[in-house]
């Protein structure tokens, strides 16, 4: 167990079991009268502490994969499965419990709450699992070291700088131990030199066992990942491992 | 940590949330008021009835105390039947008239009282003492002001006046012996009290033991409805009220005043309903792109909503001591000017608080904040995440 508390990988990505499995998986939706194929039948499968970057122009379906594969959307038909559970027709309440147990989310815009500090933007996911008193302060604690911003968990978003409110964010995704980091864009709006910490960050992260899933425009990125799936068009145009 | 966010979101726009809280608490305020408006006449009439312990009133056949000139012939022979009665433990028989008092500038005409004092139950002693001998009479302050007359003087008092012969009869010189305070009677209203066979002897024959009224006290453990009946039957020529029928009688002659505080009332909690509800969407619609980073980072539906709830009873709850306090000023300033309504004893109060209606119509307050906030918040907490999350990187 690395300090972050994820779940190592005991054994090589390639020989683990598969931790996602995505089946023809097929999103529609309408933008005014416009039928929308955001995805158009994709399959892959991510074995346990893989590190996998999904790349592709804009509007190939790289972010509505991302929010599939996150429970937060259901896909018009096919299936995704993580962990051994069929997670594209959960119910709300359900849903809403795997994502808090199962999944740990960046966003691009870090999404912090700008009322809490850093400790409490971290805090939130544990304190709704049921985390509670000095083991949740301890866990925020120790996940704010590991993104070396243990000296700022007093400070509310509004005083963290763009790389530090991402590093904040990527604390609290990793709250409650997910089986499952989903990274969208996460360098989009830092500048160069921030995003080269963010993609060393991700890196420890991998290396200490994490399956992460990054959706990116950002080569360097990309080039960090073990893995690279090219989409474009709602489709997965070539898969290929990196390293 | 709901509560910290809930505190955090609040103080994040101080100035709207000041604002939100003084509207509540203004419409708590008037909630307060109307209730009080609503409740208090009648509570306050029905004390000032019993103030003096008569549970039963005597009045002409046909009419309400005082409401009428007309009298009960007979009276003593009444008041003896009645005072005869084991269960009746006094009986005060009033005559109302009139009496114009001679001043340098003219004569003043009040309201008179014909009482026994020993029994009398029409007004409290400020000064002096009660009239007990013939020609004696006790004044209330806005009739010894009127008159220029203090405790102890004498005055010269007619009972009537003939516009035809355009002069005075009954004549008779009283002495002031007392100062008082009349328990029904409206504010300034000028008013004196003098033994029952004074003020009859004053009005000559017709009044000859006549009675406009009588009090009638039981003892304890009496059954007032059962006696009132008795009494009824015992007297045909008089019509026997007790506190309930007299409270009823008031209601449905202040029926307006309800109607309108009830109307108000209502008006009131809308107006904080809509209030909180309008602060509560445009704080939600603020914050949709954080309310959906929560739901998809896990955060249980309900959870969103009882923070956002925990804002808006955060903020019924900060108004509504401020509103108590507005609504109970306000009351004390309405009641003074209404205490002075014609015809309405100076003693009833409009606005009453009573507790227990208080705190009904204040929690109802809080459950309609709390509840106003509930469907903005379920309503944002219920929106596509992932469409949510779309629009607010985009926006």
């Amino acid at each position: 167990m690395s300090a972050v508390g994820a779940r190592a990988a005991t054994e090589s990505p390639a020989a683990s079991r598969p931790l996602v499995q995505v089946h023809d998986l097929v999103r529609e939706y309408r933008m005014g009268k416009d039928p929308v194929h955001a995805l158009r039948g994709v399959s892959f499968d991510v074995r346990e502490g893989e590190y996998v970057a999904i790349v592709g122009p804009s509007g190939c379906g790289k972010s509505t994969l991302l929010n599939l594969l996150g429970v937060i959307d259901r896909p018009t038909a096919g299936s995704v499965t993580i962990d051994g559970e069929r997670v594209d027709r959960l119910p709300d309440a359900r849903a809403t419990e795997f994502r808090l147990r199962a999944i740990g989310f960046v966003f691009q815009r870090f999404y912090l709450m700008p009322a809490l500090t850093a400790r409490e933007n971290v805090e939130l996911p544990m304190a709704e699992a049921g985390l509670r008193g000095r083991a949740r302060r301890d866990r925020a604690l120790l996940l704010l070291d590991y993104v070396g911003l243990r000296a700022r968990e007093r400070h509310r978003p509004s005083q963290l700088s763009g790389g530090e409110q991402q590093r904040v964010a990527i604390a609290r995704a990793l709250a409650n131990e997910p089986r499952l980091v989903l990274a969208d864009e996460p360098t989009g709006e830092l500048d160069a030199g921030t995003g080269t910490e963010m993609i060393e960050l991700f890196g420890r992260l991998n290396a200490d066992g994490t399956t992460i899933i990054v959706v990116t425009h950002d080569e360097e990125l990309a080039r960090a990942a073990k893995r690279v799936i090219h989409m474009r068009d709602g489709r997965i145009l070539r898969d290929e491992r990196v390293r | 940590m709901i509560l910290s966010l809930a505190a955090a979101s609040l103080l994040r726009h101080r100035a709207r949330t000041m604002l939100a809280i003084l509207g509540v608490a203004v419409s708590a305020a008037m909630l307060l008021d109307m209730v009080m408006l609503a409740t208090g006449m009648r509570e306050s009439f029905g004390s000032l009835l019993l103030s003096q312990g008569f549970q039963l009133r005597l009045a002409p056949k046909g009419t309400l105390p005082f409401d009428t000139e007309a009298t009960i012939a007979g009276a003593d022979s009444i008041v003896a039947i009645l005072r005869a009665r084991p269960e009746v433990e006094r009986v005060s028989p009033v005559l109302g008239g009139q009496l114009h008092i001679m001043t340098a500038r003219g004569a003043v005409t009040t309201a008179a009282l014909g009482i026994e004092p020993a029994v009398q139950g029409d007004y409290e002693l400020v000064a002096g003492r009660h009239p007990t001998g013939a020609d004696e009479l006790v004044a209330n302050d806005a009739l010894l002001a009127a008159i220029g007359r203090r405790v102890g003087d004498t005055i010269t008092a007619a009972a009537d006046y003939d516009p035809q012969l355009r002069a005075m009869a009954g004549t008779r010189a009283l002495r002031i012996v007392g100062r008082v305070r009349f328990i029904y009677f409206a504010a300034e209203q000028r008013g004196a009290a003098l033994p029952l066979g004074t003020l009859r002897s004053m009005k000559g024959r017709d009044a000859d033991r006549r009675m406009s009224l009588a009090m009638v006290r039981l003892r304890d453990g009496a059954d007032v409805e059962r006696t009132r009946a008795l009494v009824e039957h015992l007297v045909p020529r008089a019509h026997v009220i007790s506190i309930a029928e007299a409270i009823q009688q008031v209601d449905e002659r202040l029926s307006y005043f309800r109607q309108l505080a009830v109307i108000l009332g209502a008006v009131s909690l809308v107006v904080a309903f809509l209030l909180v509800t309008t602060l509560v969407t445009v704080s939600v619609n603020e914050r949709i792109g954080e309310i959906a980073v929560m739901r998809a980072i896990g955060v249980r539906r309900w959870r969103v909503v009882a923070q956002i709830a925990a804002e808006a009873a955060a903020m019924v709850l900060v108004a509504m001591p401020l509103g108590l306090m507005l609504g109970l000023v306000t009351a004390r300033y309405l009641d003074s000017i209404l205490a002075r309504f014609p015809g309405l004893p100076e003693r009833v109060d409009f606005f009453l608080f009573q507790p227990r209606a208080a705190w009904t119509a204040l929690g109802l307050l809080a459950v309609s904040g709390v509840l106003s906030a509930v469907y903005p918040s379920w309503r944002s907490a219920s929106l596509p995440i992932a469409a949510t999350l779309r629009r607010e990187a985009v926006g």
